[in-house]
């Protein structure tokens, strides 16, 4: 073990305790009224708990959805309200919800708004107003959204791929608002996005606390701040793509409209190319899955960690994998284009850096399955959801090498496959986390904990649930059954066994719907009958739990910001008065060789 | 899309390089005590907002770099018919040039501590940022004019759309300088504007950047360098 402490005035070399914080402290903002401390509130852990209940509310939005669109799959007429406009519509608000307004929301502007001061020894972000904006912008956007529900031809149902021609024809439901409504929520949501993630990404740059380098933060803090900047960069590309569709809408422009016959008539549109918008939705689209899947990887590397009493094993190659996996995200967009009629040469290229991606992938699920090796493994429920998480993304992972390569993707392409596929890698895993992380930061949240039996019952509902439901979708899709179909009808190739699986789906996923709403009665009533937590229940070694009080009050850390004295994941240490030393712990003496190294890190 | 691709490998450099310099080999494991050796964070009002700024500047950047790359691919189809050039384009992007100086000696009479050089400097630069806002409006009507509608086909709905989303950010630039004008006139000091005209100055400098590659793209000289280095490539 090595002592890099230095010398001068901010040395603690000798006695090992660092001299109080020297260096400029941030302006905070003192709310004087009950509006701008819960309502109007430039707190980030406010916008935390402001983000995660409008994701969480918009979310149970799209759970209704998937529910109404499975009981059309299952028993077609049964609900005589869902004719085929309505399936479309529903189709497409589930997956722009789940995708960008629940997921995205809820990783950065949730997680990352209550984690990231709180991780880094920070008092506040460093631009609470414009993050309070942030928020707001977000809630606009939702509205606006929402607001498609209500329009004269209701939401669109161009899918929430958002493909032209057919998002703009006259055909397609919500043609008239429902699309103009959805282009100008999605602007919305990304200017808001814009001024949160400016707000993570300089937090992580500039409001680290003294002793906190680079690789002292936890891994959850490296999912974070890379997915913000991945967005960041990649969100421009659905931005423009969303003004230049609206342009076409309500301008006549020709952007992605090409000369096309619109119900027997040729339209006034000419010259424009569907592909670009292809182009730039998945320049997006793809990063996208990595700005959902990134902060659930750091997450669960840092559940794994404290639940399994042991340091994350390679912690320097989990961090070089996140950020590799960054990069490389953005140069695999195409591999959702193979039947698009691009270049086939395109086509070897992007399933090559598909197949690329895969290894740094594969390196942190082995870090994992690694950590656990020989770890005190506790089954509390953040850790059982993050087996879930880890067992879910390895299947949804390696059907994803099936769709990467073209050959087999050309048949697969459209199936239920594919819909199987997403929901596993970037559906239910990245929501395993989410649930995960909330049984786990619950406590510091409210100072209570979560009722462990209904979060076993919500776990094991949830996750084999999850897997009846989607690994018969598979089969579903190998049987050529196509996504986006309203009814199948009488279809040769399709058996009649494919119906009764449906059924099976259906009813699966109502009850592993019903199970959520024991999760949200769970988080309702032990906000005031939940056992006591302490400060530190997890005994965990991150900043956030060493908070002088619990909830965190405003400001963070009383008088003084912490100093960091070592990573993040000092478990089973030999000779600690406890089994952790948390980072802000200055002992045990670090000069004794090998003394104070955690378990497995030699 | 091979713009936006060089847009990210010049971001992916700057942050390996960033990475690099904050210990990324480190064996945070093997150390204990307040870390030396590595930059440290300063939180000072200055630093934070130039941070910010940059990072800001990172994000229109792969705006108009996508922007761009859509221009390309479809410039690169047969039935492109690109738009004439309005000659104003040019003293408009002179107006810019001397907006962006204006600011320029704003900053350093700033530094300096030279109220009325950053007063005529702040002003100077405000008002060229309007002319050049204005000179693109008469390009557009000037176009209009002559047939090139906006939605008579692609090429001139790029242009349209180009030249729009860049005077949306002159916009923006002009309504943080208005702040600064703002103050200036509320009576503060030196000291108070300082970071603020600096941070305009900067902006107007990329704004200014961007412009010039646009301009290229415009009048096609980007094309032609891009068609060049493709030969050259193939």
């Amino acid at each position: 073990m090595v002592d890099v402490t230095h010398g001068g005035p901010t040395s603690g070399a000798s006695t090992g305790v660092a001299p109080g914080f020297e260096i400029g402290e941030l302006d905070l903002y003192h709310p004087k009224s009950w509006v701008t401390k819960y309502v109007f509130s430039q707190d980030a852990k406010v916008i935390a708990i402001q983000y995660g209940l409008t994701a969480m509310a918009i979310g149970l939005v799209a759970l209704v959805l998937s529910w109404l669109m499975r009981m059309q799959l299952a028993f077609p007429g049964l609900l005589p309200f869902i004719d085929a406009d309505h399936y479309y519509q529903f189709i497409t608000m589930h997956g722009m919800i789940m995708v960008v307004y629940l997921l995205t929301a809820l990783f950065l502007g949730g997680f990352g708004n209550y984690l990231i001061p709180l991780m880094l020894g920070a008092r506040d972000m460093m631009f609470p107003y414009l993050n309070m904006l942030s928020y707001w912008i977000y809630l606009l956007a939702v509205l606006v959204l929402a607001a498609g529900f209500f329009v004269p031809g209701g939401p669109t149902g161009a899918g929430w791929t958002l493909y032209p021609p057919q998002a703009i024809l006259g055909n397609t439901p919500g043609h008239q608002w429902g699309i103009i409504v959805m282009l100008v929520s999605l602007m919305l949501f990304i200017i808001g996005f814009t001024m949160g993630g400016l707000n993570y990404v300089v937090t992580v740059l500039q409001g680290r606390t003294r002793g906190m380098t680079l690789m002292r933060m936890p891994l959850t803090i490296w999912g974070i701040f890379t997915a913000t900047v991945m967005a960041l960069l990649a969100f421009p590309a659905l931005f423009v793509g969303a003004v230049m569709m609206l342009f076409d809408r309500l301008l006549g422009t020709s952007f992605f409209m090409p000369a096309i016959v619109e119900m027997g008539e040729q339209t006034a549109y000419g010259g424009g190319s569907p592909i670009l918008f292809q182009h730039l939705f998945w320049f997006f689209g793809h990063p996208e899955v990595y700005i959902v899947a990134l902060p659930a990887f750091g997450i669960v590397s840092d559940l794994i960690s404290t639940h399994a009493r042991k340091n994350i094993f390679g912690y320097r190659m989990m961090v070089w994998a996140i950020v590799g996996i960054g990069a490389l995200s953005f140069v695999v967009w195409a591999h959702h284009m193979y039947v698009s009629g691009m270049n086939p040469g395109f086509g070897f290229f992007f399933a090559t850096t598909t197949l690329i991606i895969a290894i740094p992938t594969a390196l942190k699920v082995y870090n994992w399955v690694l950590t656990l090796w020989r770890g005190d493994i506790h089954f509390t429920l953040p850790m059982l959801f993050a087996l879930g998480f880890i067992v879910t993304f390895l299947n949804g992972g390696l059907t994803g090498l099936f769709l990467g390569n073209v050959v087999v993707d050309v048949p697969l392409s459209d199936t239920m496959f594919v819909v199987a596929h997403f929901h596993m890698v970037m559906g239910v895993a990245p929501i395993l986390v989410i649930f995960g992380a909330i049984y786990h930061w619950y406590p510091k949240i409210t100072g209570r904990m979560l009722d462990t039996t209904l979060g076993k019952i919500h776990f094991w509902v949830t996750f084999l649930g999850a897997y009846l439901i989607f690994f018969p979708m598979h089969y579903l899709g190998l049987l050529g059954v196509p996504r986006r179909y309203f009814e199948m009808g009488e279809t040769a190739f399709v058996p009649p066994s494919a119906a009764t699986l449906n059924v099976f789906i259906t009813i699966t996923a109502l009850v592993v719907g019903a199970a959520q709403m024991l999760f949200l009665f769970n988080l309702a009533w032990s906000l005031r009958h939940g056992r006591e937590a302490g400060g530190n229940p997890w005994r965990a070694t991150t900043l956030e739990w060493q908070t002088p009080e619990t909830p965190p009050a405003h400001g963070n850390w009383g008088a003084e910001r912490p100093t960091v004295y070592r990573w993040a994941y000092d478990y089973s240490v030999p000779g600690a008065a406890e089994d952790f030393l948390p980072q802000n712990q200055p002992g045990p003496d670090p000069v004794v060789p090998g003394h104070a190294i955690a378990e497995g890190a030699r | 899309m091979s713009i936006i691709l060089l847009f990210l490998a010049a971001i992916v450099a700057v942050v390996f390089a960033w990475l690099w310099r904050h210990g990324i080999l480190a064996k945070p494991w093997l150390e204990v005590g307040v870390a030396g050796g590595y930059p440290v964070t300063d939180p000072s009002a200055a630093r934070v907002a130039k941070v910010a700024l940059g990072v800001f500047l990172a994000v229109i950047g792969s705006l108009f770099a996508l922007t761009v790359s859509a221009y390309l691919m479809r410039a690169s189809l047969g039935d492109w018919q690109a738009v004439r050039t309005p000659g104003i384009l040019w003293v408009n992007t002179g107006v810019l040039a001397l907006s962006s100086l204006a600011l320029e000696t704003a900053r350093l009479a700033a530094r300096r501590g030279d109220m009325a050089g950053v007063r005529a400097g702040v002003l100077a630069g405000g008002a060229t940022a309007m002319l050049f806002l204005v000179g693109q409006l008469i390009a557009w009507r000037q176009l209009n004019a002559e047939g090139y509608y906006l939605a008579s086909n692609p090429a001139n709905a790029f242009f349209y759309l180009i030249t729009a989303l860049h005077g949306v950010h002159v916009l923006g630039g002009l309504a943080g300088l208005g702040r600064v004008t703002w103050r200036m006139e509320q009576g503060a000091g030196v000291a108070r504007l300082r970071l603020g005209v600096d941070l305009c100055a900067i902006y107007w400098h990329a704004l200014l950047l961007i412009w010039l590659v646009l301009l290229g793209l415009l009048t096609n000289w980007v094309g032609d360098f891009v068609a060049i280095c493709r030969q050259l490539l193939t």
